[in-house]
């Protein structure tokens, strides 16, 4: 097995999803789940191989001249991630499948998931930044298709195109950012970038290309202003929030600030934009989740939150920084995961899941109110779960930063304090207290739905209280990774002795909690609800009010040159050949008036004479027939002209189109209103100025071609192989079907959508028509 | 509009008119012709024969929805092109078959191929516009 294929089965199995659902019925998330499972076994193997500071590369030519591979680099960094993705993976399905049950469409959620999976694998597998790019924008689309996944409510799909254009728009800046790393590096590959970094950080683009690649991150990883897309994105199933919106997919952004953080970090401009925005995310983001009492969007602010802590961290770059964010990234993943599959479960059971109008349900729901317990703890941070050492971890890194550290510290105690307080929100009200009688009967929920859960939650506190399982292996390597230096060693452990950090997690927790006892009087007060319409609305709105201004100018623009009347497009076209090609012509070229008239024979001058004729008869024309009539003549005549110069092909084309044509404009002429009614003489002075524009101008084109001595490269070359090589003597036709093949291959799907086209006109014009009729009527 | 004579007329030409599509079509590889013009023809024949004797008769002559035909054209000058990919070349590069058939050479190509899809084109968007705006006057 290779990466690729790895990469490739997951893609594969998607396409199979619907059939699965089909076919395994209620087993089917399980079916399914074998696939992620067997990967994550796969990766997992490669553990011990990634600790003994090896990394594996993979490479498979793609587009060559572009310098785009399909290349693959697995080191610490990458190997956690793919173990995060096939792992949570493997439950997500197990969970979907229950979750999703009785949805008739689960099929289609099964295809989209294991469709983002597949990207999202590639995304942090990727070595060829092209690669990566293409991989991240699939994730964009999955996510798309997943957060739209209930496409009959009006809000899902807003959301679903909030998520993909605020991630999609980020994504082309990132790809720019991307294009001018590869010119100032020149190489597309990741893992050859990382010797490059002395140029780049000293490179006059550095600045422009590092702001371009944030907005990527940035935008991907929700941070402040762009947060507002994440908890809208609770639209979507919440197995899907769990693993996109939590776990993975939001990750990607700090994925890949870690993963360029050794090309691209450790710089001012670094240090200080990465840093801050990630504080305020932090802080932001820890507040929001309070303002709130839908559990996933506790949730989601709260995960806003970390990946704020995660962006901060990855700005400081220092040595206690980069092991809080591989801690942080794998301690999140697994309680973040576990509590919105918990509260999934809870919405599923009490079909609701406001915590307003839930509680008690310990007794009814033994199991998933422990696990969603042990996770929340790991969420505030409580010994000895890994999110305490995560915690700490953090705490050390603030205190040891190189800019403002005092504010980092501050902002850090303030947003955990919150954090804290989320917690208990979501452990406490829905499972303690006297039960209320729910919408639905409550009953504990089904294997497939607290196993996750269980995995998730109960690793925390192995990993938490057991740390030498996981620090000298993908801690280490993740850790090492990120910050470029192949000999960092990191060890864990839960108790440092009496230390700053120490205490401040003790001032933390207590306060937290007193923030929790106050939380119902606090949260419905006018002024943090006005916190939260500045900072959790507010970009949201400046987000619609863009999308609405864009709307609008588009509608302006449109109205005004798709008017819908004929003549007016016509005016348009000609006007700007007349304006642009006339100015190239004067510009670029001296153009000759001199015409030589020798040498022109009498039947010449009669042919050219009964053209100019035809083309007067038909301005002067008092109806539509005879002026198709005239311009027919003057077509025939035309094709008169091919064949005296030796074009055969040519005429018989000229003449052919000129018969169908006169058909056609004879057809259409029967509906058109006679002209000589609808044209005023002003409009007719104004046509007739830039119908002889056009004509003067391409008279003029005609005289600078004819000035130009004339290259007989082309001629030769086709004339010498189209025998030899195509085998046909006819070079014109030769050259349509075989040298230029694409050429005509797209006109004739230029001629094929214009039918559809033309043919939707002629059929829609008449229903419309008829329906107006039948409301005067 | 019954005309006799043209419905008379129409009886000889349009054979004829076919067969001449046709005639031009397979000569195009070495003479004046090929997909585009012998599409053309053929188009004509067809509304000659709309214009003597209505488009409903034509349509059931014709046995296939000129929409369709658009697309089966695209879809042949398509299969063209994969066929050079298939055999490893370039997208669109001919491949020839050369075989003796009664003592005389011959060869064919994924040219011709590409030139049927052109030629079914022309005909399918010609009559597909021609016959919608002819029973939009009825």
């Amino acid at each position: 097995m290779t990466i690729l294929f790895s990469v490739l089965l997951i893609f594969a199995v998607a396409f199979f999803g619907p059939m699965a659902a089909k076919y395994f019925k209620t087993y089917s998330g399980w079916a399914l789940a074998v696939v992620p499972f067997a990967v994550f076994v796969w990766f997992a193997g490669f553990i011990p191989v990634i600790s003994d500071g090896n990394v594996i590369n993979e490479s498979y030519v793609w587009v060559s001249f572009l310098g785009v591979n399909m290349s693959f680099y697995l080191d610490g960094l990458s190997l956690m991630f793919a173990l995060i993705v096939t792992g949570v993976g493997t439950f997500i399905m197990i969970y979907g499948g229950g979750y999703l049950a009785s949805d008739p469409n689960i099929g289609r959620f099964y295809f989209s998931v294991l469709l983002f999976m597949g990207s999202m694998l590639g995304v942090v597998l990727a070595d060829n930044i092209i690669s990566l790019f293409i991989f991240w924008e699939l994730t964009s689309i999955s996510s798309y298709l997943l957060i739209g996944y209930k496409h009959d409510k009006e809000d899902s799909r807003k959301s679903a195109l909030q998520a993909l254009l605020v991630t999609g728009s980020g994504g082309l800046a990132m790809l720019a950012g991307f294009i001018l790393l590869s010119i100032m590096t020149g190489t597309m590959e990741i893992s050859e970038m990382f010797s490059e970094s002395g140029i780049v950080s000293e490179h006059p683009w550095y600045l422009g290309m590092l702001i371009l690649v944030l907005l990527g991150a940035f935008t991907k990883s929700a941070q402040f202003p762009f947060h507002f897309w994440l908890p809208g994105a609770m639209a979507a199933p919440t197995p899907v929030s769990a693993y996109l919106h939590s776990a993975t997919m939001v990750k990607a952004g700090v994925y890949l600030l870690a993963r360029l953080s050794p090309v691209i970090g450790g710089t001012i401009e670094w240090t200080y934009i990465v840093t801050l925005f990630g504080a305020v995310t932090m802080l932001i983001g820890a507040w929001l989740a309070l303002a709130h009492t839908d559990l996933k969007k506790v949730l989601a602010y709260s995960t806003v939150m970390a990946l704020g802590t995660l962006t901060m961290l990855l700005g400081m770059g220092h040595e206690y920084a980069v092991q809080a964010v591989a801690v942080f990234i794998l301690g999140h993943s697994l309680y973040k995961g576990a509590l919105f599959m918990v509260a999934g479960t809870v919405d599923h059971e009490a079909g609701t899941r406001d915590i307003r109008f839930i509680s008690g349900l310990r007794k009814t729901m033994p199991l998933t109110a422990t696990f969603g317990c042990i996770a929340a703890l790991s969420m505030a941070g409580f010994a000895p779960m890994l999110g305490f050492i995560g915690k700490e971890l953090v705490y050390e890194a603030a205190l040891s930063a190189s800019i403002f550290p005092l504010f980092l510290i501050t902002a850090a105690v303030l947003a955990n304090v919150a954090v804290v307080a989320s917690s208990a929100i979501v452990a406490i009200r829905p499972f303690f207290g006297e039960y209320k009688e729910h919408e639905k009967h409550v009953h504990e929920a089904p294997l497939s739905m607290w196993i996750g859960p269980a995995f998730l939650s109960v690793l925390s506190i192995v990993f938490g209280i057991l740390p030498f399982l996981i620090d000298g292996s993908i801690i280490t390597k993740a850790a090492a990774s990120i910050a470029g230096t192949p000999e960092l060693v990191v060890s864990l452990s839960l108790w440092h002795g009496i230390n700053t950090a120490l205490i401040l997690s003790v001032l933390t927790f207590a306060s937290g909690v007193g923030v929790y006892l106050v939380w119902n009087k606090f949260r419905d007060t006018k002024g943090f609800q006005g916190y939260d319409r500045w900072m959790g609305e507010g970009p949201k709105n400046g987000y619609e009010n863009i999308l609405a201004g864009i709307l609008s100018f588009a509608a302006v623009q449109t109205r005004f040159f798709q008017n819908g009347y004929l003549r007016y497009y016509l005016l348009t076209l000609l006007s700007f050949f007349v304006l642009l090609v006339g100015f190239t012509l004067f510009s670029q070229t001296n153009v000759s008036l001199l015409i030589d008239l020798t040498g022109i024979h009498f039947y010449e001058w009669t042919i050219a004479i009964v053209i100019v004729a035809a083309a007067f008869a038909a301005v002067m024309a008092g109806s539509g027939l005879v002026a198709i009539a005239a311009l027919g003549v003057a077509g025939y005549s035309i094709s008169l002209l091919y064949v005296l110069f030796s074009a055969p092909d040519l005429a018989i084309t000229q003449v052919l189109v000129e018969t169908l044509t006169v058909i056609l404009v004879a057809l259409v002429l029967i509906h058109i209103p006679k002209f000589t009614a609808t044209t005023s003489t002003s409009s007719k002075v104004r046509d007739g100025i830039i119908a002889a524009s056009v004509g003067t101008i391409v008279t003029l084109i005609v005289l600078a071609v004819l000035a130009v001595d004339f290259d007989p490269f082309m001629t030769d070359y086709f004339a010498e192989n189209s025998y030899t090589v195509a085998y046909g003597r006819n070079i014109v036709n030769v050259i349509l079907v075989d040298f230029r093949a694409l050429d005509t291959f797209g006109e004739i799907v230029v001629i094929g959508v214009a039918g559809v086209g033309v043919y939707g006109l002629i059929k829609l014009g008449k229903s419309l028509f008829r329906k107006e009729e039948g409301k005067t009527v | 509009m019954k005309s006799v004579i043209l419905q008379t007329a129409t009886r000889l030409l349009f054979p004829l008119l076919l067969i001449f599509s046709l005639f031009l079509f397979f000569r195009g590889h070495n003479e004046p012709g090929g997909g585009f013009i012998g599409g053309l023809v053929g188009a004509s024949a067809f509304v000659l024969f709309a214009i003597a004797f209505g488009t409903e008769v034509t349509r059931k002559l014709l046995r296939m929805d000129p929409r369709v035909m658009v697309g089966w054209g695209l879809l042949f000058a398509l299969i063209s092109g994969i066929m050079s990919m298939m055999a490893g070349d370039s997208f669109f590069t001919g491949q020839w078959v050369f075989f003796t058939l009664f003592g005389s050479e011959l060869y064919v190509g994924s040219p011709l191929i590409f030139d049927i899809g052109v030629y079914l084109v022309v005909v399918g968007f010609t009559l597909a516009v021609i016959f919608a705006l002819e029973e939009e006057d009825n």
